[in-house]
């Protein structure tokens, strides 16, 4: 494919998938989890807040370690993976996902939780006042006007999923063709000396960093002008 | 809406160090102003009634529905049938101007019934052809302000509330807004409550008043009345003044006046060509009102009265506030004079003196048209 050997466009093409996936997983789990952490008065909602946002401070190793755990054979994972039949989710592409979900929450819980709570009380007491029940006024009035939020959400978690390196060579072992992604196909060229290969990649993922921080900037300037 | 349903409100609470216990009832119709200084809990009160703000120690209800008792009983918001326009427009920054007034418009056509609320109705009423396909942002503050109350009326309330809808807005906004206000009264048989802390606005719009200060109700009723009870701050204040509805008599188009019959008496007035029969608002400053025991002579004053002195209350140092009612055996209109203790004594005047009311300006508000 694109005349890349096969060793280098599999690990990107996973990598598309892997980022892909659990991006469209962490809006899924992340959008109600940001609008609780925004609008709850509960006390213990900042501990929430902590446990998410571990994986920012945290060294990837020790992340990836606990999820080893919790996904091996003698862990939660292991129990769920007895469902069709396989033995353990380390070392497998689901798994790397779940590890991606994990260590990426906090990109995107933190922006569309900040836009949940610049809108404020006011929008959607507007709607209550005209008719709109709870679950209508979070569909038409809080989610498009915090589209900006998840926007910018689903851009992080992606990228930060696309870089991500210490989990995944924990948790997914560097597997050809199962677990093995850009960044860990390029420690891996580096070790057999392949240096060509590995600028390919990097030199790839440097033009893709760019181009996401640029757009980003972009968008902002962009949705900033249109609701000033 | 029957003419006898009513507006009943109370609220008892705390909110920090804020306590509240006010309660009112007023006719479901025309318009009732909450009227107090600011921080007196008005807007508590507003947000009470909405159901925005749950105290637990509360009743609401319009007409035989119930909002809220004292017994649990608690509607949630959005399963009120009311409008509620807030100080600011705060329309919804990602639709259009058409898609806001929409937005709590009922789907169902089985709503379409009487007493609806057309959507060509409120656009025409309050001039906004030329916004519907503007976004919000695009749109000057008074522009705001009207399409939000337009977008309350379409969502068909059975009781409009309105936050201070002036106060943000600079001068020459409010008097680009409060026409629209008083024909959305006159023209829809809807009863809103206002509030306001400027009493212009309550002179202009108002049918009934609740005075609200320190989180209490100080005193609740027609307009009129509450205006020239000397027990309550109205009455006493430095600009006091009482608004009076009056049927006009006739028109001397040769020198521009206007005869309006008032309770016990008519006024004389200054004012463009209408029409017999039609009502309209006066107001009466009690410093423009002197006093005389016998009928002035030759004097350029239009307007002089007989009435009698109903209480007196003095005011400041050597001022006395005299509540008045028209007419020569006393039972008509209120009407308030501000005068000096000193002449007070020279007149020899008492409560019961017969009086000649001598009225150096009477002003017009806006008219209220056939409706009255």
């Amino acid at each position: 494919m694109l005349g890349l050997p096969s060793d280098i466009w599999v690990p990107i093409q996973l990598t598309i998938e892997l980022a892909a996936i659990t991006t469209l997983s962490l809006l899924v789990v992340a959008t109600p989890l940001a609008w609780w952490l925004a609008r709850s008065r509960a006390a213990w909602k900042e501990g929430v807040a902590a446990i998410v946002s571990l994986p920012i401070v945290l060294p990837p190793t020790v992340l990836g370690f606990y999820l080893l755990i919790l996904l091996g054979p003698d862990g939660p994972g292991g129990a769920i993976a007895s469902l069709w039949g396989a033995r353990t989710l380390a070392f497998t592409f689901t798994g790397l996902v779940i590890g991606s979900i994990v260590s990426s929450m906090p990109f995107v819980v933190q922006p569309i939780r900040n836009a949940f709570a610049a809108i404020g009380d006011r929008p959607l007491e507007v709607a209550a006042t005209l008719r709109a029940s709870p679950r209508r006024a979070f569909w038409t009035v809080a989610l498009p006007l915090a589209s900006p939020g998840l926007l910018t959400g689903a851009v992080l978690g992606f990228a930060h999923t696309v870089g991500e390196f210490g989990v995944v060579l924990m948790i997914g072992g560097n597997i050809p063709g199962r677990t093995r992604v850009m960044s860990t196909a390029i420690f891996d060229f580096v070790e057999t000396m392949r240096w060509r290969d590995a600028n390919m990649l990097a030199g790839g993922m440097v033009v893709f960093a760019f181009a996401v921080i640029l757009s980003m900037i972009l968008l902002e300037k962009r949705f900033a002008r249109a609701r000033a | 809406m029957t003419d006898g349903e009513t507006i009943r409100a109370a609220f008892k609470g705390t909110l920090g160090k804020f306590s509240l216990d006010a309660g009112f009832t007023a006719p479901a119709k025309g318009v009732t102003a909450l009227f107090g200084p600011s921080g007196c809990g008005k807007t508590t009160v507003l947000r009470c009634i909405a159901g925005l703000l749950r105290l637990p120690d509360g009743l609401c209800g319009v007409g035989g529905d119930v909002w809220q008792d004292r017994d649990g009983a608690f509607l949630p918001t959005h399963k009120r049938p009311l409008g509620y326009v807030f100080q600011e427009a705060s329309l919804f920054a990602h639709l259009s101007v058409r898609r806001n007034l929409m937005f709590g418009a009922p789907h169902s056509e089985g709503d379409a019934g009487r007493g609806r609320i057309a959507f060509d109705e409120v656009v025409e009423l309050l001039s906004l052809t030329a916004l519907l396909d503007r976004a919000p942002v695009k749109l000057s503050g008074g522009e705001r302000q009207r399409v939000a109350i337009g977008r309350a009326l379409l969502s068909q309330p059975k009781l409009l509330l309105m936050d201070e809808p002036l106060s943000a807005l600079d001068r020459a906004t409010k008097g680009e807004i409060l026409p629209f206000l008083e024909r959305l009264r006159d023209r829809l048989s809807l009863p809103i409550v206002y509030i306001t802390h400027a009493i212009a606005e309550v002179e202009r719009l108002a049918d009934q008043i609740v005075l609200m200060d320190k989180g209490r109700v100080i005193g609740a009723g027609p307009l009129d009345e509450l205006q020239s009870d000397p027990a309550l701050p109205l009455a006493i204040a430095r600009d006091a003044a009482v608004t009076l509805d009056g049927v006009i008599e006739k028109h001397d188009s040769g020198y521009g006046l206007l005869t309006l019959s008032v309770g016990g008496g008519s006024l004389i007035v200054p004012a463009p060509k209408a029409s017999t029969g039609e009502h309209r608002r006066v107001r009466v400053i009690a410093g423009d009102v002197s006093l005389a025991r016998e009928p002035p002579g030759l004097s350029s004053i239009l307007n002089v009265l007989p009435a009698r002195i109903v209480s007196a209350t003095p005011v400041e140092a050597d001022e006395i506030i005299a509540v008045l009612a028209l007419g020569a055996d006393g039972s008509g209109a209120r009407l308030l004079s501000r005068l000096t203790r000193k002449s007070w004594e020279q007149l020899r005047l008492a409560e019961g003196t017969s009086v000649y009311a001598q009225v150096k300006a009477v002003a017009l508000a806006p008219g209220r048209g056939e409706l009255g």
